[in-house]
């Protein structure tokens, strides 16, 4: 598990390395001003080229990977390295959208349950600059049910042949390899017959295409498998134990959305759709900035990014002391996204017609982003889903009756086709 | 607050927790309302022996907080009253003693009177007709040969019929000062105020030609406006802490009831809609919970950030608060709505807490003005 990133191999204090990390950043790392910083478009190529060649500076200086084990690559240190690091890298160009999924997820689950040459190889070179890693999960036939995947995985031979659909892979165009997650067995409940496989994404068998999103943007992809072939060696794990591996994975995914991983290396916004409205500034720009109205609507937007701030530390603090159960951490996922509703709404109501015909204020930016308000309230399992977390497991109340729970998956009833 | 407490504090919050059970339980709350009273000045002195008034009092005037951190021991005790929506007057005497303590001279026999639960004390700080603005009164005060005449009208003066002493604002020469003023003066005239609270009384005070000796006066002239800051500071902490306290009781009540009552062969609390509607107010309450910890820690710190962290936690509590009390009567459904159940003397409370010392809208326009990059 992941505590074998927390020995720590060296003599060098956690102050002595920030002070060595702050000297070769000023000396090797393209400043920036952290109150205004650049930002990398991640459904562009060119971000990703960027973001590999700033990796494989930091590599060359000794400071990549660092709470990865030495053995694959990384600097074996714990995490008050890295959290010094993180504040001395601020004012610097880091790349960022390296961090989520490829390492906080990917790497991070492969040095849980990888084997030693997956570990020996992918981590070293998404360490070293040269690869990227993403995850093929969600399939075009349902998305909070994951363990419901029907891509297929069949023996044949001493090979798995791979047959099926998947949708939503983070950034899987500018990825090297992918975490996929298919069905190896059909005759057992649906949690017992998933296998995961590390997915070489150039290989024959697959196609890849982006989708778009209602705002232009085009990160997500699709990838279609057609007879793509796998050996023994692209199986992370065991065989039909891929449901750990995929808990493993949205453990991961909730301590990076948190802010909790020590894989992550620089904590700024990795783009400027992260970035809350400036709703005081979009209230003076409009000549509304002595409204009470629009004060009162600016203002409920303000506290309550301020209380999400408030609720992430506290509820941070209650997992730590054991006051909340791990599970809670669902509750930031469901205020972050109820937040961001709200204040893009605001932002709307704020801006009036500037959102929607374009003048001189160049608003209209505010009506694009409110067309994918519900992104947030939908990636990486729905509101709903984690309503239902926070009722039956934080809470403890009953758990919602399932058709499938104990059925062997190919008795399972599945979408009309 | 609730979260990382040390052992004294656990000590003093279960105190008060055995203490408030037995002396001010929901029973006792609806005896004292049926009474027509608001509490009792020997229980409240007794609870001034277990050191609930002196937590903002230095120990050279003779208080003392157990932690260290006074914002955050009283916020808890708050927390623990609002439980069981305890009568008595924390909140008044703690506002007082928190400007007191800021220009203690010539007011050390007050405050230890305070102190001791003796006397009771409240801030006179609203006036008819006109919303939560303490830096502007219109009630005057006038030197004269001796100290100072007051003149004018205050309302909404918590516990004013139990009250021994007023801090009364008051404009000096335009100027926002503060005066002590015993509620035996000649001139001071007391009507109580109806409220929807069981137990919390208000009221109305005239001052007609209140003549105060010179060492009436609370600080400088140029202090005032800080002292009043961190009265309406600690007096936003204790209320959203009051009302979290309420929060959790009602939850609690709540999640039971859910788990309990069956229709349809079946729990409540299995059906998703109601499940989702109690995983929102768990949400809810937790960052309840964590703004009003935000907003204790910044007073308790004296930090610049202070003035907006209130305005958030009170915006955001008195915001949520009553919606999830309403809540709750729903998903209790008939009985809710009912004298016998004890969930009206919360939601009484609730209400009360959000509209006093500034709307969750009042607030909002707060944080828009302090949010602003340059003063408007």
């Amino acid at each position: 598990m992941t505590d074998t990133a927390l020995s720590t191999h060296t003599d060098e204090s956690v102050a002595d390395f920030a002070v060595r990390a702050r000297t070769w950043l000023a000396e090797n790392m393209p400043p920036i001003d952290p109150d205004n910083p650049p930002f990398m478009v991640r459904a562009e190529q060119q971000s990703w080229d960027r973001a590999k060649a700033l990796q494989r500076t930091l590599h060359a200086g000794g400071f990549a990977g660092i709470c990865f084990p030495r053995e694959y690559g990384g600097l074996g240190l714990d995490m008050a390295y890295q959290k010094a690091f993180n504040a001395e890298c601020r004012a610097y160009e880091m790349p960022l959208i390296l961090n989520t999924p490829s390492f906080t997820i990917c790497a991070a689950t492969i040095l849980d349950v990888g084997s030693e040459e997956q570990k020996r190889t992918r981590i070293s070179a998404a360490i070293r600059g040269d690869e990227i890693l993403c995850q093929l999960l969600s399939e075009p036939s349902g998305g909070s049910d994951l363990a419901g995947v029907i891509t297929r995985a069949d023996r044949v031979g001493d090979k798995w042949i791979i047959n099926g659909a998947k949708t939503w892979s983070t950034s899987a165009f500018a990825a090297d390899y992918g975490l996929m997650l298919a069905r190896t067995d059909w005759n057992v409940p649906k949690h017992e017959g998933l296998t995961m496989f590390l997915v070489p994404l150039n290989a024959p068998g697959i196609t890849m295409r982006r989708i778009t999103e209602v705002n232009g943007n085009e990160e997500f992809c699709e990838e279609f498998f057609d007879g793509l072939e796998l050996g023994d060696d692209a199986v992370v794990g065991a065989v039909n134990d891929g449901w750990t591996v995929a808990s493993r994975q949205l453990h991961h995914e909730r301590r990076a959305v948190g802010g909790g991983s020590e894989f992550a290396s620089g904590t700024g916004a990795e783009n400027a759709s992260e970035m809350p409205p400036d709703h005081v500034g979009l209230a003076e720009a409009t000549g509304q900035g002595g409204d009470a109205r629009i004060q009162d609507l600016a203002g409920r937007a303000l506290a309550r990014r301020i209380v999400k701030e408030q609720l992430i530390e506290h509820v941070s603090r209650c997992i730590a002391n054991g006051s909340l159960p791990p599970n809670a951490g669902t509750l930031i996922r469901l205020f972050h996204a109820e937040t961001t509703e709200l204040e893009i709404d605001t932002a709307l109501a704020i801006a009036g017609t500037a959102a929607v015909v374009d003048d001189d204020n160049a608003l209209l930016d505010i009506g694009i982003r409110y067309l994918s308000r519900q992104t947030g309230s939908l990636g990486g399992g729905s509101s709903e889903m984690a309503r239902n977390v926070i009722g039956e497991r934080v809470l403890g109340f009953p758990r919602e009756p399932a058709a499938d729970r104990g059925v062997p998956f190919n008795q399972v009833r599945r979408n009309k086709t | 607050m609730t979260v990382a407490a040390n052992p004294e504090q656990m000590l003093f919050a279960s105190t008060a927790q055995a203490f408030l059970e037995k002396e001010a339980s929901l029973h006792k709350v609806r005896e004292i309302h049926s009474t027509g009273g608001s509490f009792d000045a020997r229980w409240w002195q007794r609870a001034a022996e277990l050191g609930w008034a002196g937590l903002l009092v230095p120990e050279e005037l003779g208080g003392g907080s157990v932690s260290g951190d006074s914002i955050a021991d009283l916020a808890m005790l708050a927390e623990q009253a609002g439980r069981t929506v305890a009568p008595g007057p924390l909140h008044p005497v703690s506002v007082v003693l928190a400007g007191l303590v800021e220009a203690a001279q010539h007011h050390e026999g007050l405050i230890e009177s305070l102190v001791s639960g003796e006397t009771v004390a409240s801030w006179a700080v609203y006036e008819p007709g006109a919303p939560f603005s303490p830096l502007t009164p219109s009630l005057t005060a006038t030197a004269t040969d001796g100290g100072y005449r007051l003149d004018g009208v205050k309302d909404r003066v918590e516990s004013g019929d139990a009250a021994g002493v007023l801090l009364v604002t008051a404009a000096l020469d335009g100027v926002p000062r503060q005066f002590v003023v015993p509620t035996d003066t000649a001139g001071v005239g007391i009507a109580t105020q109806r409220s929807l609270d069981m137990v919390r009384h208000y009221a109305r005070v005239t001052f007609d030609g209140v003549e105060v000796g010179a060492d009436a006066v609370v600080g400088t002239a140029e202090q005032t406006a800080h002292i009043i800051e961190r009265q309406r500071q600690v007096a936003l902490v204790l209320q959203c802490a009051e009302t979290v306290g309420i929060l959790d009781a009602v939850l609690a009540m709540t999640n039971q009831w859910l788990l309990d009552r069956h229709s349809f062969g079946r729990p409540l609390a299995s059906y998703q809609a109601l499940k989702h509607r109690f995983a929102d107010m768990k949400l809810w309450f937790e960052a309840a919970r964590a703004t009003t910890a935000g907003a204790a820690e910044a007073v308790g710190a004296r930090s610049p950030q202070a003035a907006k962290l209130v305005s958030v936690a009170k915006a955001y509590v008195g915001e949520r608060a009553p919606v999830m009390l309403q809540d709750c009567v729903q998903l209790h459904g008939g009985i809710g709505v009912t004298w016998e159940h004890d969930l009206h003397l919360y939601l009484r409370r609730a209400a009360q807490n959000r509209a006093m010392f500034g709307s969750p809208e009042d607030h909002h326009r707060v944080i828009f003005d302090l949010s602003r990059k340059v003063p408007a």
